[in-house]
């Protein structure tokens, strides 16, 4: 399976964000996005995702189910937590466990130490927890591509560690992950895509 | 199915749970329905003519009520854009959740009317025909919603906007839902035929309109 990217090109608002990045990254593999605020980061990811369309260039993912979209193949965490407060962490978590199709909700709460707060309604969690309840989805669903967006805001060491843990155990499987972040991953990424930024 | 099942059950809870769902909505239904009389006076005779349209009316200004809350919370906190990636076309997403604002609030509220009848003096040989026409245009008034909800989810406080955009979709079903309602008055055939109308715009809405609130929430996501 490898993803690549050539002459990716991002226009928001009828000004170019970014233009003719290109990355193959392979089974197995870290990349790092870098570069300043308004680069294009987190747009490179939705637009993998699917969710923004490409002004110019291509985006392949070989070795998938090419019956499926990439963002279908793929995790997207993004800055907003997709975390329903009226509802409690076990309920959110089995609604995207029903909607995606997913695993055991034990193992993923204990993958973010969340099991203590499983009957908590979700609106009681502070901004921390709320991000490892979003990160809970990596460990619930399985998706062979993670795309995170600043994916450490708000987590304490420990929930680092944790988080580091199971990136490192994805990779370990032939997983691939894209992490927009400065905060060092707890292992040398194997590729590093720096967006400059224009200003 | 069973995905969109999940998608329906979780809005329904969500809607029961935050309040300012179903409740505000009957709530709002009765207290325009309870204001009526009072502003229309004391005449039962003229009550008992006014009081199907009345009720319709009452029902759409409740229905949108809480129309623009049908994807503006997912839209904020990001479950849409993860919906929009997921194994379902998102036209069914859009559906799904049209369906819950339907089941939580819009067929609570066509349940209610009967009853609320009373307080305008209905006549009982037309609660059985406004039922049936409340409970068919219903659906149509929910998907209706979700279009207007979907154009304006991207805005703040797109609520009055809203209203201001679907209303007019509204009034194919308020014409054949009053004739409906009203059959018995009208003469023989017209109650009937009005029924078979609404459903044929609630199966056209059912098709049309998942379509187009999907189409206003992508170029949203972008």
């Amino acid at each position: 399976m490898r993803l690549t990217a050539d002459n990716l090109t991002c226009e928001r608002g009828g000004r170019i964000v970014f233009a003719g990045i290109g990355f193959s990254l392979d089974e197995g593999q870290l990349m790092q996005l870098t570069g300043p605020n308004g680069a294009g980061k987190s747009s490179l990811l939705r637009l993998i995702a699917g969710l923004n369309e490409a002004a110019a260039g291509t985006l392949v993912l070989a070795g998938g189910d090419s019956d499926l979209t990439i963002g279908q193949q793929a995790h997207y965490i993004a800055h907003q937590e997709a975390v329903k407060t009226a509802l409690t962490v076990e309920e959110n978590l089995a609604f995207w466990r029903d909607f995606l199709g997913g695993g055991s909700l034990e193992a993923a709460l204990e993958a973010f130490a969340l099991s203590r707060f499983a009957s908590f309604q979700a609106g009681l969690l502070s901004a921390g927890q709320k991000r490892r309840l979003a990160l809970a989805r990596l460990a619930l669903i399985t998706r062979r591509l993670w795309l995170l967006d600043e994916p450490t805001v708000g987590l304490d060491t420990a929930s680092l560690a944790r988080l580091v843990a199971v990136m490192s155990a994805h990779l370990d499987r032939g997983g691939m992950i894209i992490a927009a972040t400065h905060v060092p991953l707890g292992r040398d990424p194997d590729l590093r895509l720096d967006l400059e930024g224009r200003t | 199915m069973k995905l969109l099942w999940a998608l329906i059950r979780r809005d329904i809870v969500l809607t029961l749970r935050q309040g300012g769902g179903a409740g505000t909505a009957l709530g709002f239904f009765l207290t325009v329905v309870v204001l009526l009389p009072i502003g229309l006076g004391p005449n039962q005779a003229l009550m008992q003519k006014l009081a199907p349209g009345a009720l319709w009316i009452a029902l759409l200004l409740s229905v949108l009520l809480s129309a623009d809350r049908i994807f503006q919370q997912d839209y904020d906190d990001g479950s849409l854009d993860i919906m929009a990636m997921g194994p379902v076309p998102f036209e069914l997403v859009a559906l799904a959740k049209s369906v819950a604002h339907w089941l939580s609030t819009s067929l609570p509220l066509a349940i209610a009317a009967p009853f609320l009848g009373f307080l305008l003096n209905l006549s009982p040989s037309v609660i059985l025909p406004l039922f049936l026409a409340m409970t068919l245009g219903s659906i149509t008034l929910s998907l209706l919603a979700a279009i207007g909800a979907a154009v304006t989810v991207g805005l703040r406080r797109g609520g009055l906007l809203v209203s201001l955009l679907v209303l007019p979709l509204y009034v194919p079903v308020l014409i054949f839902g009053v004739a409906a309602s009203n059959g018995g008055v009208m003469g023989d055939g017209v109650a009937p035929a009005a029924l078979l109308i609404l459903a044929a715009i609630a199966l056209a809405s059912l098709v049309l309109s998942p379509i187009a609130a999907a189409a206003a929430l992508r170029s949203y996501l972008k």
